[in-house]
């Protein structure tokens, strides 16, 4: 199918030669959990302000961090989605700075002993040419995200809002194996998909359920790592393209110059391209780690890791390749149908009740959903959410295998069902819409119309 | 009636008997409280909420409902949240701090009954062994009469307040001795119990896996009537325990034989004390050997190390604990700060304390990145070397002996240097380091006529072990509290 391609690979091309790019992510991914990693407060978005707050969000005097299990099990079980290796041990701990956001003054976080360590995803990256490419991971920890700063609210002050305060995340780290900005987007986009099909994370970028880190460096064939770049806190897959592509070449123009890169952390402007500097990284600040005394270390035994691999949904890769392999799609047709497991699982049902046996009955009705179903929901509308089903889908297909309807009029069927959910073939009757094959019929209707 | 003379023994078979009101007491406590106001014990009363509570306890008892603690005056430590009363740590910090939440403790004593007659003075973030750290200044203890003598620290308040009458009793925290020193130093009764027994929750932190709540009184028997109350699993705490906890007070009903029983003291504890406090001790091992008794010394080497690795680590995590306190919330804000780095360095400048910022300094030096491993790993290690250490006694012996302090209680002053302060916890830190129980009685007086106490450790949740030798013990003793003086 697809494979592993070393060919084809991107270079830049400078003065001095082909440059290669460098690329490794830090994604900060929400955990779907119904309450904080260490508190009661629910997790939910509000528009008012500090409404879904606990004391211990607020950092009161003697409040304790009561750890969520549902955050542990949302994270053991992204990291079998990710072939990661659960850690038995994991401890959290604290990283201290001093930010209004972060109202204990530290950040419960784990680093010393995160709880997945190693794990990787297969990427297929390419329109044409496809290739797949093996991204392998750092490790998986679990951390609590900050408040947010609202300057906007009085003339002459800051005002906070902690209901993000406490929120689980959990950190995903590559090990710098990318070697584009289409392999970063690729794998980002396989990642989304597969937190998706795991319901371990709403993988929303835009609505700020993943934020990324983006670390850029370029070499020369053979050379050693060389200094990277952080591009910090992304949130649109698109513009960590052009971060990618903009930082690189920008690198390599410094170092053909002969300038030193710096290892620094950048924010990338989207509307200019531009790349500014916010802080060094080689003297950030020192977080003082250490294991956070109001928090045993979290112990998991095989029977926990055995029960959420009982629970493991189909993952996208898998699901990929069976819809190839049983329905007869194209590569292209089964990563569509699986990027969303809702749609994954409408195209399978209607195929289950689909009564057509014939060749490319399948993929008939891939294309239906593909082509016919997509065009007619609104952006940001779930499948689940449509009026029509798979069962009425199945049948409308159905009368265009058997010859009933034609492609045309099957689609006009569609818009006459698409609010109602209809039965497709009641409106086949009443409206005489039956395709008539039969030759003396069909000679006896063009007699009376044409040569009267 | 002297009714604030009484245990609350003594005060439950007085209100059972009709002799007295919890009111009639409430208002006996209220006049020594008024007395005792040069003591410094309270920095917030709460009296008048006090009184309704005793026409409420004298209610249940009418009413033949009394619950467990009903009735019994108490004072609590200013580090317990306590809701819509002033919680300041007794520092400047969270001078104007009031909680809307209780501590879990508070919320278990107030559920059987206890009347809550003030938060007692203490050491600044009870970081402190005299009580002198305390923003709202040094509290006396009352042996001195008419010199300035230190209660000890850092539940230096709880510990006046009991011995001198403003309270039955009260509630103090441990973390390397801040229960067991000053009620050793007051002439009380203060338990540190085993770490986990009581939930933290609602208690201004100091260090985190050091913190534990304790009852002060002014005999075993309350004492132990108290910690059955306060111990048990909590949900909001992580560290808290989830085994049964047993009804310490029933296990006094009757006193233990010594016959054949172990106990071990440790020579350097012995012999970093001085002579009155030796020959203290040695009394008390005369009457227990003469019961039958055995009473052998042990040497624990690392002893040495103890408080070392305690300022260390006490240190480190209250520079993580107390960075909460930042101007930003419902502490002091400066107002001479015009940006956001100010706002920290000026609030915290400005709200702590020279001993607290002291001890900042240490912890969040010892926690960067390139000390981390010299100091605080290496105390860790330490901890599990001494708990190793503290297993192999326990395999042989059924509790330690050891003073309580190494002195007589000091003159307010005295001690200058913050070495010679963190020295103080001698014979308090090595336990609380690996979370075992404490418990400090009277064993008698020193040369100067003051308070000497004796320490029982024990092994885990062996409070019960502790509890029936200590009451054995007092009855011995015979010791004479100031009050009944």
């Amino acid at each position: 199918m697809v494979k592993e391609v070393t060919k084809n690979i991107h270079r830049i091309e400078g003065k001095t030669g082909l440059w290669e790019v460098i690329v490794g992510l830090e994604m900060h991914a929400q955990i779907a959990s119904q309450s904080k990693l260490f508190s009661g407060a629910s997790t939910r978005f509000s528009r008012n302000p500090n409404t879904q707050v606990a004391l211990v969000d607020v950092a009161f005097p003697g409040m304790l961090p009561v750890l969520n299990k549902e955050c542990i099990r949302q994270g053991v079980k992204t990291g079998l989605g990710l072939q990661g290796s659960i850690q038995k041990r994991s401890v959290f701990e604290r990283k201290s700075y001093f930010y209004p956001d972060l109202p204990q003054g530290y950040q419960i976080s784990q680093f010393f002993f995160p709880l997945v360590l190693g794990g990787h995803l297969d990427v297929s990256v390419g329109q044409k040419e496809v290739y797949s490419r093996r991204v392998n991971l750092e490790r998986i920890h679990l951390e609590q995200d900050a408040g947010k700063r609202v300057h906007d609210l009085f003339p002459n002050k800051s005002a906070l809002d902690l209901n993000r305060a406490g929120i689980a995340l959990m950190e995903i780290v590559t090990k710098p194996d990318m070697r584009s900005a289409e392999e970063a987007m690729a794998f980002l986009r396989s990642l989304l998909v597969l937190l998706r099909h795991l319901r371990t994370c709403d993988a929303n970028m835009k609505g700020g359920s993943m934020r990324v880190d983006v670390n850029v460096s370029v070499r020369k064939e053979g050379d050693p790592l060389g200094a990277h770049v952080e591009l910090k806190n992304m949130h649109s897959i698109k513009f960590i393209g052009q971060a990618i592509e903009a930082e690189s070449q920008r690198q390599v123009e410094a170092l053909e110059n002969g300038e030193n890169i710096d290892q620094n952390a950048c924010r990338f402007n989207p509307k200019t391209g531009g790349i500014t500097v916010m802080y060094a990284t080689e003297d950030a600040a020192d977080y003082r780690y250490f294991p956070d005394p109001d928090i045993p270390p979290v112990e998991i035994d095989d029977s926990f890791i055995n029960a959420v691999k009982e629970e493991m949904p189909e993952l996208p890769n898998a699901m990929v390749a069976r819809f190839c392999k049983d329905y007869a799609l194209e590569r292209y047709e089964a990563e569509i149908l699986s990027e969303d497991k809702d749609v994954s699982r409408f195209f399978e049902q209607a195929i289950l009740v689909l009564k057509v046996q014939k060749e490319g009955a399948a993929r008939e009705m891939a294309l239906w959903i593909i082509g016919e179903v997509f065009a007619r929901m609104s952006e940001g509308v779930s499948i689940t959410d449509i009026a029509l089903t798979p069962e009425r889908l199945a049948q409308l297909v159905a009368l265009v295998l058997n010859g009933s309807v034609s492609r045309a009029i099957g689609k006009s069927i569609l818009d006459k069902i698409w609010q109602s959910n209809a039965n497709p073939e009641d409106i086949v009757k009443f409206e005489g819409l039956e395709k008539i094959s039969d030759e003396e019929n069909l000679c006896q209707w063009v007699k009376e119309k044409v040569c009267c | 009636m002297m009714l604030y003379k009484y245990t609350y023994s003594e005060l439950r078979a007085g209100y059972e008997a009709k002799d007295f009101t919890v009111k009639e007491v409430l208002a006996s406590y209220i006049q020594k409280i008024e007395e005792n106001q040069n003591l410094n014990g309270y920095i917030t009363l709460c009296l008048e909420q006090a009184l309704q509570e005793a026409k409420k306890a004298d209610e249940n008892f009418a009413a033949g409902q009394p619950r467990k603690l009903e009735g019994m005056p108490i004072a609590v430590k200013d580090n317990f949240c306590m809701k819509g009363l002033r919680t300041t740590a007794a520092s400047k910090m969270l001078e104007n701090f009031i909680p809307h939440y209780n501590s879990s403790v508070i919320d278990r004593i107030l559920n059987e009954g206890v009347i809550v007659l003030g938060k007692a003075n203490m050491d600044e973030f009870a970081m402190g062994s005299s009580n002198e750290t305390s923003y709202f200044g040094s509290v006396l203890n009352p042996w001195g009469n008419d010199k300035a003598i230190a209660p000890g620290g850092s539940s230096g308040g709880s510990a006046a307040i009991v011995a001198a009458g403003s309270s039955v009793a009260a509630l103090g925290t441990d973390t390397g001795g801040s229960v067991r020193q000053p009620a050793s130093f007051c002439g009380i009764t203060g338990m540190r119990p085993t770490y986990g027994l009581c939930s933290r929750y609602g208690i201004v932190a100091f260090a985190s896996s050091l913190d534990q709540a304790g009852p002060m009184t002014r005999d075993v028997a309350d004492n132990a009537l108290l910690l059955s109350v306060m111990a048990g699993h909590d949900p909001k705490d992580m560290t808290t325990l989830t085994e049964e906890i047993p009804d310490y007070s029933a296990i006094l009903k009757n006193p233990i034989s010594l016959k054949g029983k172990s106990f071990a003291y440790i020579e350097e504890c012995l012999s970093a004390s001085d002579e009155a406090v030796q020959r203290n001790m040695q009394n008390v091992f005369a009457l227990l050997r003469e019961r039958g008794a055995i009473v052998d010394p042990i040497s624990l080497k690392l002893q040495k190390y103890a408080i070392s690795a305690y300022v260390l680590i006490s240190a480190c995590e209250a520079s993580s604990n107390l960075a909460r306190y930042d101007g930003v919330r419902y502490t002091h804000r400066s107002q001479n700060a015009d940006k956001l780095s100010n706002l920290y360095n000026e609030s915290r400048s400005e709200g702590f304390g020279a001993e607290v910022k002291r001890r900042l300094c240490i912890g969040t030096y010892a926690l960067s990145a390139s000390e981390y491993e010299e100091f605080y790993l290496r105390v860790q290690k330490l901890r599990r070397l001494i708990y190793n250490d503290f297993m192999s006694v326990f395999a042989k012996y059924d509790l330690i002996l050891t003073p309580t302090s190494p002195s007589e209680p000091f003159v307010l002053g005295e001690i200058q240097s913050p070495c010679a302060m963190y020295a103080q916890d001698h014979m308090t830190v090595m336990n609380a380091l690996v979370g075992l129980p404490g418990l400090s009685i009277p064993s008698g007086l020193g040369a100067q006529g003051l308070p000497l106490g004796l320490q029982i450790i024990g092994n885990f949740l062996s409070e019960s072990d502790i509890y029936a030798l200590a009451h054995v013990l007092e009855k011995e003793i015979a010791f004479q509290s100031w009050l009944k003086k």
